[in-house]
């Protein structure tokens, strides 16, 4: 661990394959940029890999100050090892305040491991970061990082500080965090890291790789059409696509309605599948468990289609309409496209 | 060759089964009202040894850290084919979070001889996924997170699959290893009759003591002390004792432990309120779900 260090700096690991950013690292920038600005300190990104220099630029312009450049042969391809050991002297040559990475297959891999090598604290799957003061009986510690998180399957939300072992670190699920708008004259530094690292920090070799895309983008996407259990089968789900279609959005699901077979894992939205924020997302047959929720619930319109009318669902839609999906999707495929 | 399996499982709420007593009016969670269960992709993790045991040969130990009801798990995954069980059980365990909870496992686990560790992905209270890769690092032997398929075991070296959300890797690493399994890598298998017979007896030392305290309410704390060493001796030699290791036994360095030993504290928990909104109730009817469309289309949230 490094100790308290109020004028460090707030870090973004800017994950990053085959030479192409993931956008995490820039949700992440546009976040860490508001909390480098409360705390009045500069924001830094650190890429690693093999020759990557040429991203540092755009890293600058979604808000990183500074990009620290960890550039090697042996770092072409991500390890947890490896990467882990040159962040673990990274941090312990510039001492940040914060650090924070996205709750990707990546970053679940990796910022334990550095968290154990570092003896700091980790926060998993944040949902939001802020800035605060924590009292105990003894001290009010200033300046905190605020950490929330859901737990419990989402019943509870958890605030986490560490206020003794830093750098304070979290991770942040992708599409939690709004992208940041781009700023291109901004100020900026590149810093091109040395880093020491030999094969024996290459444990794994990598033997095969597929890499394929997601069926359908339900992050990119301004209306999501998803149907629940309550939809009753595959066959019926096709109200779900025909709706979607209509409205030009992506069909998202339910775990159940995935558990279920009537659609592929990629379409699920919720705590363990995608978070969205749309500007409408339509809900049919869901009746709303918290886990399904919490993937959706900060889309700014929801419409909400039950037969039954105590499903927690209703409680956050902003249209509520009771009754069967069977009569109501088709009438609302014609009434828009007899408008649109 | 045979190789040797430790599982590190944990006992946890069933979170699925969250309902409105389990929520205490303060928003914290009632533990007392859930019911306690093995984590279910922990259970995925103890397959996998199995599997490894059954076509290799070797040992497969169990081994969690909790509260003495934890040995229920334990004794589960005797039921199930493991051959050792060892309870990690300390007051001072107590507030550990997972940088703590993983220093302690591996203080327990360099006690045992192993080629690969194996963990669930992830327990469901927490769902952080951060044991594994933590006790990687303090045991100082690489990590394959996320295994959906064990590929191969040739003499030291193990080459597996694992599911990176978009796709798959397939790496290969000398052991030993931990490897953290999810919940697609296999069907975990049901308990064994013969060995729920032989080990629904298997306790740890502990439990032996408050059995013995409630069988013999007027007896004083040596004579429970004595009934206690006895029965201990007599399911040791019956090769059904449980293991329970303390802090003290471990020799871990207490700094690093509990609550002292964890960097993260909870600063605040509050219960999911379901923020009010402006909601209007359409009527299932043509007209008025035509309306509700024009709405939308007018304030450009359909374009």
């Amino acid at each position: 661990m490094i100790s308290v260090n109020p004028k460090g700096e707030v870090w973004v690991f800017a994950e990053q394959h085959d030479g192409k950013l993931e956008d995490i690292g820039l949700e992440l920038l546009g976040r860490a940029r508001i909390l480098g600005d409360k705390l009045g300190v500069k924001v830094g990104a650190v890429l690693i890999g093999d020759e990557i220099k040429s991203l540092a630029e755009k890293l600058c312009h979604y808000g990183a100050d500074k990009v620290y450049v960890l550039e090697h042969p042996l770092l072409e391809h991500y390890q947890a090892n490896s990467y882990g050991k040159v962040i673990d002297d990274l941090v312990h040559k510039y001492q940040p305040q914060i650090m924070i990475y996205g709750a990707t297959a990546c970053g679940r891999d990796l910022a334990p491991r550095v968290a154990s090598a570092i003896k700091a604290g980790l926060t998993a799957d944040c949902t939001d970061l802020q800035i605060g003061d924590h009292e105990t009986k003894e001290q009010v510690y200033k300046n905190l990082l605020l950490q929330i998180r859901p737990a419990f399957g989402g019943n509870i939300i958890a605030t986490i500080i560490n206020y003794d072992r830093w750098p304070q670190m979290a991770t942040v699920r992708e599409g939690v965090m709004p992208m940041p708008e781009l700023i291109t004259a901004r100020k900026h530094e590149i810093v091109a890291e040395k880093v020491h690292v030999t094969h024996d920090d290459l444990p794994l070799e990598i033997l095969n790789e597929h890499k394929r895309e997601k069926k359908v983008n339900l992050k990119a996407s301004r209306i999501v059409v998803s149907g629940g259990a309550g939809v009753g089968s595959k066959e019926n789900f096709k109200l779900v696509w025909d709706l979607a279609n209509a409205l030009g959005a992506a069909p998202g699901a339910t775990r159940a309605a995935v558990d279920l077979g009537f659609i592929d894992r990629d379409h699920q939205v919720g705590q363990t599948g995608t978070t969205v924020r749309p500007s409408l997302y339509i809900a049919i047959g869901i009746s709303g468990a918290i886990q399904h929720q919490a993937g959706m619930s900060d889309s700014q319109k929801i419409i909400a289609i039950n037969n039954d009318p105590q499903a927690p669902i209703l409680d956050i839609a902003h249209y509520k309409i009771i009754g069967d999906l069977n009569e109501i999707v088709p009438k609302m495929i014609k009434a828009i496209k007899a408008r649109v | 060759m045979a190789y040797n399996c430790v599982v590190a499982i944990k006992q946890v709420p069933d979170t699925k089964r969250i309902i409105g007593e389990a929520m205490n009016d303060d928003g914290t969670v009632n533990r007392g009202a859930l019911p306690a269960i093995f984590n279910p992709e922990d259970l995925n993790a103890l397959e996998m040894a199995l599997m490894i045991k059954d076509k290799f040969g070797g040992k497969v130990t169990v081994m969690t850290m909790g509260l003495p009801a934890a040995s229920a798990i334990l004794r589960e995954s005797l039921y199930r084919g493991a051959d050792d069980a060892i309870l990690i059980t300390d007051r001072r365990c107590g507030a550990s979070d997972t940088l703590a909870t993983s220093y302690i496992l591996s203080c327990a686990i360099k006690k045992l001889d192993y080629d690969i560790v194996l963990c669930g992905r992830q327990a469901i209270d927490g769902d952080t996924a951060q044991v594994g890769p933590q006790l990687a690092e303090k045991l100082g032997i690489p990590q394959i997170t996320y295994v959906e398929e064990l590929i191969s075991l040739e003499k030291k070296t193990i080459a597996a699959r694992r599911n990176i959300g978009n796709g798959w890797q397939e790496v290969k690493c000398k052991l030993p290893v931990l490897l953290t399994v999810i919940d697609e890598a296999n069907d975990p298998r049901v308990s064994v009759a013969k060995k729920l017979m032989k080990c629904k007896k298997a306790r740890t030392p502990v439990e032996i003591q408050m059995q013995m305290k409630q069988d013999n309410p007027n007896a004083s704390d040596d004579d429970i002390k004595q009934l206690t060493t006895a029965k201990v001796k007599e399911l040791e030699e019956k090769g059904l004792l449980i293991k329970q290791w303390d802090l003290d036994y471990l020799a871990a360095d207490l700094q690093w432990c509990g609550r002292d030993g964890s960097p993260t504290k909870v600063h605040r928990i509050q219960s999911v309120v379901l923020t009010a909104r402006e909601s209007k109730t359409i009527e299932p009817s043509e007209q008025g779900i035509a309306d509700m469309v024009h709405e939308l289309i007018s304030d450009k949230t359909i374009s």
